[in-house]
């Protein structure tokens, strides 16, 4: 919602722009059956056609609006994030924008009890976290997706129907210019949390709401504070209640401040209410100047998702299959790993290079990072917004011995995303081998990234397909070599990086490890070999190399044998 | 586990007994929250902890809800 007198789409910063429907062939007669269409052109499904695209493959993009999303939304990108950004190609606009962070602070009535530092170090190519308002998110993957001829984006285009059989998915769509079907090999449906094709389809998500309500509200004003995350337990300027501040680009501030109790929404979120409860919170946090009112929402948590993500040729992603509490920054962060996690599999698949099995895997590994956020998300949102008297007189418990000892100060941990571990998945083969090493990335974990001495970073050595690191000492011999040559025949994109041992000399070496940092992180000796999949999760690792394992590690993360 | 001499009791008997009487009663649900989390802190066993709480929800006046009949372990 806007201020009394603007438009909806009406901001102190941000332009929406106007985007036409298309005349398509569908109007004219065409009847080809596109490979992918992906309903929804939010951040979810602009990544997935982004991603899609990285591996050549076409898709028809539609989205029942003119323009982005209203308002600022999601406004934090975590690291794993960045790196789908970077993989995609698409990165650059988000870094010169958006602000990174990685530290916050806590109090309890006005009082400091916690300081929040988010795990960085040099060897890190990004911050833990970054704040962008999501119409940017839009703009610059909607920016990249025009520049892009295999994506075919269409505004203004309403699903209205679904049907589908083994061969692909029919949708009915209303544009403008007409009506008509559309016809595709599959469906991903990224029309977000009312999704429209989960409710045709007659799927239901399953979970639980939590009672607590908050206000979310932006407002521009001149106010010098870094870029942390600040919360706000029972404070003067909201009494019994929580705040939460974050700084947004543009000199936005974001102010979510939950509801009291007994407090009814529609009152809630009445223009003279919202403008005397910033105000208040701005006095307690000394903010004397002038501020303006940009937009606000309200919003209740909620851990919700479908049973299965994948139905035959339609396959959810991002919050039609999902919605979790904002605490903890999961919402649009896993969406983007959804994105990223179908859009490499359906492209290895419509390539020919990877079974229609992989896309199996899809629903379990995901479903799992739901169900992993729920567990952390539950535990936050229980805290920010306590359900009963028990959970209410618990977290003053908490909070109040945290103003003098440190053994509660760790409830007020938000608890920030982190990239799932695939461990149970399908996908992940030799889990066991983790057994050999004592530290370095587990099987199924986000592989970190280390700092070369040359300025680049480990994981801009990986193309778009699997990788494997192979440490070595000496030159390859024989079998080393007919060991990549294998796996390169396994997976056309596939990139070896041998990585030349601190001290060593290797000729053919890809990466010249001089100070030993890649084997510290990686706990690698010579001889030892981690398979990354595209995503950069470790496919699996072995101590020393193993080809025959390796080789099956590769061949089961492209769903078996090849069709 | 190590219990405690009954002398000493006495006085932990005393202690929270006139901590009770200084909190009043707006404050005492807090208070006993607080006191509840710093002992099971100082207390370092999880499984000791729950043990003593399915103790203190045993025989509550006026049908207050308990745990489930079974009787909590007590070593």
């Amino acid at each position: 919602m806007r201020p009394e007198g603007k438009g909806p789409l009406e901001s102190l910063y941000f332009r929406y722009p106007y985007f036409e429907a298309k005349q398509v062939a569908e109007l004219n007669g065409g009847n080809t059956r596109h490979p992918v269409a992906i309903v929804g052109a939010g951040p979810i499904g602009l990544t997935a056609a982004l991603t899609l695209a990285r591996y050549g493959i076409r898709s028809v993009l539609i989205d029942a609006k003119s323009t982005f999303n209203d308002g600022s939304r999601a406004t934090c990108i975590a690291r794993p994030s960045l790196q789908i950004l970077q993989r995609i190609g698409a990165e650059q606009p988000f870094l010169a924008k958006a602000l990174g962070w990685q530290h916050g602070r806590s109090y309890y009535k006005d009082r400091q009890i916690y300081r929040l530092e988010m795990a960085h170090s040099e060897h890190e190519k990004y911050m833990p976290m970054y704040n962008l308002q999501q119409q940017y998110v839009e703009q610059y993957l909607h920016d990249a997706v025009a520049r892009c001829d295999l994506i075919d984006m269409r505004w203004q285009s309403e699903v209205t129907a679904v049907a589908q059989d083994a061969d692909g998915a029919t949708l009915g769509v209303t544009s403008p210019p007409g009506d008509y079907r559309l016809a595709a090999g599959y469906v991903l449906a990224a029309d977000g949390a009312r999704s429209r094709l989960r409710s045709m389809m007659g799927l239901r998500l399953r979970g639980e709401n939590y009672e607590g309500k908050y206000v979310i509200a932006d407002v521009r004003m001149r106010h010098d504070f870094p870029t942390e995350r600040r919360a706000f337990f029972d404070p003067a300027g909201n009494p019994g209640g929580t705040v939460l501040i974050h700084r947004q680009p543009d000199d936005i501030w974001r102010i979510d401040y939950q509801l009291r109790e007994g407090e009814s929404e529609e009152d809630a979120i009445r223009e003279d209410n919202i403008r005397a409860r910033v105000q208040a919170i701005l006095d307690n946090i000394g903010h004397g100047g002038a501020w303006e009112l940009e937009w606000w929402s309200i919003y209740t948590a909620n851990t919700l998702c479908l049973d299965d993500y994948k139905h035959g040729r339609i396959i959810f992603i991002g919050d039609s299959a999902h919605i979790v509490p904002i605490f903890g920054v999961r919402g649009l962060n896993n969406g983007l790993a959804d994105a990223h996690n179908i859009g490499w599999k359906l492209g290895y698949v419509l390539n020919g290079d990877a079974s229609v099995r992989l896309l199996d895997s899809y629903s379990p590994e995901r479903r799992g990072a739901t169900l992993d956020v729920f567990a952390n998300a539950t535990k936050s949102t229980r805290f920010m917004t306590p359900p009963s008297r028990g959970w209410r007189l618990a977290r003053e418990a908490a909070l109040s011995l945290a103003l003098r000892h440190e053994f509660t100060r760790g409830f007020a941990n938000p608890r920030q995303m982190q990239a799932y571990t695939y461990s149970s998945s399908p996908l992940t083969a030799f889990a066991r081998n983790d057994a050999d090493f004592a530290t370095g990335p587990l099987s199924g974990s986000a592989a970190p990234n280390v700092k070369l001495g040359d300025g680049r970073y480990l994981l801009d050595c990986v193309d778009d397909g699997f990788a494997g690191l192979l440490f070595c000492d000496r030159p390859l011999d024989q079998t080393e070599t007919a060991m990549l040559d294998e796996l390169r025949s396994c997976d056309p994109r596939f990139t070896a990086l041998v990585i030349a041992s601190r001290g060593s000399m290797v000729a053919c070496a890809s990466i010249d490890d001089r100070d030993g940092a890649i084997a510290g992180i990686y706990d690698a000796a010579p001889g030892t070999f981690y398979l990354l999949r595209p995503d950069l999760h470790v496919a699996g690792r072995w101590k020393t190399r193993r080809a025959d394992e390796i080789g099956t590690a590769l061949r089961t993360c492209l769903g078996g044998t090849p069709r | 586990m190590t219990t405690m001499p009954f002398e000493q009791l006495e006085q932990a008997y005393e202690c929270l007994a006139e901590a009770i009487d200084r909190t009043g009663p707006a404050s005492e649900a807090v208070f006993f929250t607080k006191l509840v989390l710093t002992l099971a802190h100082q207390l370092g066993d999880i499984d000791l902890f729950k043990d003593a709480v399915a103790i203190a929800l045993q025989d509550l006046p006026e049908g207050a809800p308990t745990t489930s009949g079974a009787s909590p372990a007590v070593s």
